[in-house]
Parts: C-alpha cells; sequence; structure tokens
C-alpha cells in the first residue's frame, strides 16, 4: 500500500504558497547539512489551517500570516505560539506586452482603469491566503477595490494568482516578491515593490504541531538558523531580529 | 515525472475497482432482476454521484470523518488514524463517486439476459450459483467489464474530490492529477506537461481497451 511509503519518508510540513521557492531551498540546505529530509505541502494558509483542525498529518506549518496559525494554537493544536520567521512583500506586477505600467502608487493601474484598459486583474483570494487580503488592503488604499472588482481574478494560492497574472489575458496582478524572484519565474514582465505602509505588514508565523517529532522540531530551529535566513533573505523576505 | 504520485493514482484506480466491483455484481444484478415500488429513488441515488459537484461530497466526507466530529474522532481512536488525508480516505471517497460508473453498465449486461435463458438453465438442473457463474456473469461480462475499465480511468481523472478530502500529501494522497495542479502553482510547465501526456495516454488507452474487449466479448457470444 502507499502508505506505507510516507513512513520512509521524513516529516510532513505544511507552508504557504509564497514559500514554495524559498523554504525548497531551506530544505534542500538542511538536508545536506543535517541528513534528514521533509517533505512540503504547499497550499494557502486558509486551506492548510483547515485540513490541520480537520485532522491533516502535518507536524509543522509555516503561515502566510500570523492570524491562522493563532488560530491553531488557540485551539490547542499547536506546541507554542511559534515564531515569526519572515515579513512578505508584495508586488505590483506586469506581464510582458502588458499596457499597465507599473509604480509604487498604483497610478498607472488607475490611469488604465479609466481608460476601460483592465481586462483582468490577479489576486490571491483574500478569505483563504492572507497575500491577498494585503492586496485588497492596497487597492482599498488607493480607492481601486469597488471599480475593479468586476475585473478581479482571485487564485486559491498566492502561486496560482500569480500564474493568473503572467497567463491568460490579466493585465497584471499584486503577487508576492518571493514568486517573482524565483529562477523558475524567469524574466516574465516588470515589477515594483509596494511600501510596507500601504498594507498591514505579512508577518509570517510558524507553529509546530501537537504530533511533531524530531526532526520537525530540529526544522523548526533550522528555519531560524543564520543559513536560513540568509536564504529567506535572497528570496525578498525581510527577516525579524 | 513524479512516479510515487503514478503509483497512487493507479493503487487508487485498483483499489476502487476491488472494492466496487463485487458490490456492482450483487447490486447491478438485484436492479436487474427485481421491480419494487420506488425503484426509480434507488436508482436516482445511485446515478446521483455523477451530476454532484465533487465538492458536495467532499464536505460531507470531511464534515462526517474530520478530526472535529464524533465519527471522524471515533474512527481516529479505533483506526489510528483519520480518514480524510490518508489513503484510507481517498478509496472512500472514490469508491462513492465511481457508484454510477459499476452499477448502470452491470445492471445493462444483466438485464440483457434474456429470461428465457435463465429458466433453461434453470431447467437444466443447474443450482442458482451455478447458474449464475457459468451463465449470467459469461453473459453480462461486457457491462462488468466495462464497469470495471470506467471506474478505473474515472478515478485516475478524479481531481476535486481527491484534493478536499486528500489534500495533497506526496506519497499518501498526491495523485497524478493533484500533482500536476501541484507542479503548475510552482511554475515547473516540463513536469506538469510531462504528466498532463501522461494521463492523457493512459486514458486513451484505457478506454480503447474497453471498446476492443468489449467487441472481442461480443462475437464470442454469437
Amino acid at each position: 500500500m502507499p502508505s506505507t511509503l510516507l513512513a520512509q519518508r521524513g516529516p510532513t510540513i505544511a507552508a504557504a504558497a509564497n514559500l514554495n521557492f524559498a523554504l525548497n531551498e531551506i530544505a534542500e540546505q538542511f538536508a545536506r547539512e543535517r541528513g534528514a529530509t521533509v517533505e512540503i505541502v504547499f497550499g494557502a494558509s486558509g486551506t492548510l489551517t483547515r485540513q490541520i483542525q480537520d485532522g491533516a498529518p502535518f507536524e509543522m506549518f509555516l503561515a502566510a500570516d500570523e492570524e491562522f496559525p493563532n488560530r491553531l494554537s488557540g485551539a490547542g493544536l499547536t506546541r507554542d505560539a511559534g515564531v515569526v520567521y519572515a515579513v512578505g512583500r508584495l508586488v505590483l506586477f506586469a506581464p510582458t506586452g502588458s499596457p499597465l505600467t507599473v509604480d509604487e502608487r498604483l497610478d498607472g493601474l488607475t490611469q488604465l482603469m479609466k481608460k476601460g484598459g483592465v481586462t483582468r486583474f490577479a489576486i490571491a483570494n483574500p478569505d483563504v491566503a492572507p497575500y491577498g487580503r494585503a492586496a485588497e488592503a492596497v487597492l482599498r488604499k488607493r480607492g481601486l477595490w469597488d471599480a475593479l472588482r468586476p475585473q478581479l481574478v482571485m487564485g486559491d494560492t498566492i502561486a496560482q494568482a500569480t500564474q493568473f497574472a503572467t497567463t491568460g489575458n490579466a493585465v497584471g496582478g499584486l503577487i508576492a516578491y518571493s514568486l517573482v524572484l524565483a529562477p523558475a519565474f524567469g524574466e516574465r514582465g516588470t515589477y515594483v515593490v509596494i511600501p510596507e505602509s500601504d498594507h498591514p505588514p505579512l508577518r509570517q508565523r510558524m507553529v509546530l504541531l501537537k504530533k511533531a517529532g524530531a526532526v520537525a522540531t530540529q526544522f523548526y530551529e533550522y528555519v531560524q538558523s543564520a543559513a536560513a535566513r540568509a536564504i529567506l533573505r535572497k528570496h525578498g523576505f525581510a527577516v525579524p531580529q | 515525472m513524479d512516479w510515487t504520485a503514478l503509483r497512487v493514482s493507479l493503487w487508487l484506480g485498483a483499489g476502487t475497482i476491488a472494492i466496487l466491483l463485487p458490490l456492482g455484481v450483487w447490486f447491478g444484478r438485484w436492479l436487474a432482476r427485481r421491480d419494487f415500488p420506488g425503484k426509480a429513488l434507488v436508482e436516482a441515488l445511485v446515478t446521483v454521484p455523477l451530476v454532484l459537484p465533487p465538492t458536495v461530497l467532499g464536505f460531507y466526507l470531511l464534515v462526517t470523518f474530520g478530526a472535529r466530529s464524533p465519527l471522524g474522532q471515533a474512527f481516529q481512536s479505533v483506526a489510528g488514524q483519520s480518514l480524510p488525508f490518508s489513503f484510507a480516505g481517498l478509496l472512500v471517497a472514490s469508491a462513492i463517486a465511481n457508484i454510477p460508473f459499476v452499477v448502470q453498465p452491470i445492471q445493462r449486461g444483466f438485464e440483457a439476459i434474456p429470461a428465457d435463458v435463465l429458466d433453461a438453465a434453470s431447467c437444466c438442473g443447474l443450482s442458482p450459483w451455478q447458474r449464475f457463474l457459468r451463465i449470467e456473469v459469461p453473459l453480462a461480462w461486457p457491462g462488468i467489464l466495462t464497469a470495471a475499465i470506467l471506474t478505473f480511468a474515472h478515478t485516475l481523472g478524479e481531481f476535486g474530490v481527491v484534493l478536499m478530502v486528500g489534500g495533497n500529501l506526496p506519497g499518501e494522497t498526491r495523485t497524478l492529477s493533484v500533482a500536476i495542479y501541484d507542479r503548475m502553482q510552482a511554475f515547473d510547465d516540463r513536469s506538469a506537461g510531462v504528466m498532463a501526456a501522461t494521463l492523457l495516454v493512459i486514458s486513451v488507452v484505457t478506454l480503447m481497451t474497453t471498446t476492443v474487449l468489449s467487441r472481442r466479448v461480443g462475437l464470442r457470444r454469437v
């Protein structure tokens, strides 16, 4: 049976989709240095939280915000309250060939909307993805949310929103800096990093779940090590002291 | 190419057939023979997974067997693992989703057997069990074969329920169809493309097999 396969593998770890490339790199380095492997499953923080509450066998959870892990620790499912391991950033992205010009204040987007030139604009679903919530805050701050709503395409995760922003007929999107910086992402368009003051900070918290074993605990500590912090910084995250 | 995911998919397909086929033969034959008030309702219930969104099935399974439900907690204490987010849970979901694919072709297969053939078999002194194995099963074989192959093909293509009930756990609940979705989200279009092509080939070959086999079985009958 396939279930026996899992026993030989490392512990399963749930991680927010914006970590897709950074955390894989950290896990590879962890495997090289410590000789232990972890299996990472990426998804929207909200979806993963729900799965953990429903009994999914994760040993550790790296969220894209603080609210979801806090909900788990409030329900007594975690070892403790966990730590903030990174602060994420949002970018305004326009794929190559898009009529959208990117700038910090979203003036280009406002202009394009006035001309009726916005076909589709991608963000993550604010209900399950913290990066979607941050995107909503940015659009609200610029007074664009209500007018733009009919044009919004929402990804389940920030990774799917990024897919939407780069393919199809979207003029662009508000997506994760860490994904735009990934080598696999390549040179797909232009982007500008949104000022941190324009949305509630994307403070990303991680927690060990009650069933966490030795390897998961080691990995939890490793994510806070200097080596892992350097990788997180390289992928566009700010790292708390 | 995610070979582990392919293996999970193939196991799931084989497991679903192993669970459903005996039940389908028993129930399909029963439906073919009996006429009773409320048969239309029973047949509708059998067919309902065909038109039901996978999310409905996923919702009910999670609510019923999730770690926060009494039934889920009872299952956990008996089996030592939870049903959702496990291969066993996927099997349950897949078995329910495939009921119409199994029961309908088998029912049609048994319905196609003329009543006088069955009477003749009984007259010749065959016991009901002998009659079933030597006369009915060979005659209903095209239906049974179609049921098995359709179930296998449909299980390989299942996505919504698998993602909802199984999550995306490598080696456990990450099937090939979920792995494609996972790779797409990692901008790994190459792997996604290879796996999509693999599923396409498997599906076409599977469906071709059913056509060729049932034609051959049909010829043998003449």
